[in-house]
């Protein structure tokens, strides 16, 4: 196999990491959802708190896109 | 215009308060300018015809490992030679000790390399996408009505919003690192 597919084929199948990153992010979100509707005084609280969950989520997943536009553009 | 400076002085300082303690008010001029180093950068990137600083691991790197040395600095100055002792949580079993050890070196040290990467990525893959979906809007032209138009406008909009959420997050990790190395775990 040349190194070019080879490439293409690394680079695809990395993304397979963004799978995660949206479980991630939904769990995130669900359990927030869940806490605020049985408790919706101390939701607002916890506001911040759901902002750096879901950016330490999409970052795992983004740290696979970084891979793969890696493989792409720099190897 | 005064009442946004307020705005965001109060935002930026009630989050240094909170995350920081008390003897994170002189770290303030410093948070707050990382902060709005970063979402000025980001938004600026939105503006058409212009160029996303942060959308370069050069510049994210930077900063990332400026904060870094800086969390590290303090650290030191702070609690001397003892700071090493952050590796080693208490109440753990002596057995795991070396394990645990190396973990949390390990997890220290990719403190900047996420910090600087979690930016770029958002803003590398963010314009990108809008470069790509705004390739499709030319090659659909007329045959697509409204709806390459609406797509573009929302994605623009959730690239906007992208651009202040990281920009806090990257503002909030340096606060939760900042109180790490004062107030040891």
């Amino acid at each position: 196999m040349e190194a070019e597919a080879a490439k293409y084929i690394g680079a695809g199948i990395a993304c397979l990491a963004l799978a995660g990153a949206g479980i991630g992010i939904g769990l995130i979100f669900s359990s927030y959802l869940q806490g605020a509707l049985r408790n919706p005084s101390a939701a607002q609280a916890q506001f911040p708190n759901l902002l750096l969950g879901f950016a330490l989520a999409e970052a795992t997943g983004l740290f696979g896109l970084l891979v793969a536009l890696i493989l792409l553009f720099v190897v | 215009m005064q009442s946004l400076v307020e705005l965001s002085y109060e935002f930026v300082s009630n989050m240094v308060r909170q995350n920081v303690g008390q003897e994170g008010k002189k770290y303030f001029p410093f948070i707050f300018t990382i902060f709005m180093f970063v979402l000025f950068l980001n938004m600026l990137g939105m503006m058409p015809y212009s160029f996303t600083v942060t959308s370069h691991i050069a510049v994210t790197f930077a900063l990332a490992f400026l904060i870094f040395l800086l969390v590290t600095v303090v650290g030191f100055v702070k609690h001397g030679i003892g700071f090493l002792g952050y590796f080693a949580p208490k109440g753990v079993p002596v057995f795991m000790l070396p394990l645990l050890v190396i973990i949390e070196v390990i997890s220290y040290f990719t403190r900047p390399i996420s910090l600087s990467v979690r930016l770029f990525a958002n803003m590398m893959a963010g314009h990108t996408m809008l470069k790509v979906f705004s390739g499709f809007v030319i090659s659909m032209g007329i045959a697509g009505g409204w709806l390459p138009l609406g797509v573009m406008v929302a994605f623009t909009g959730l690239e906007i919003l992208i651009a202040f959420l990281q920009a806090y997050v990257f503002t909030i990790l340096t606060c939760i690192y900042l109180n790490d190395s004062l107030h040891m775990h």
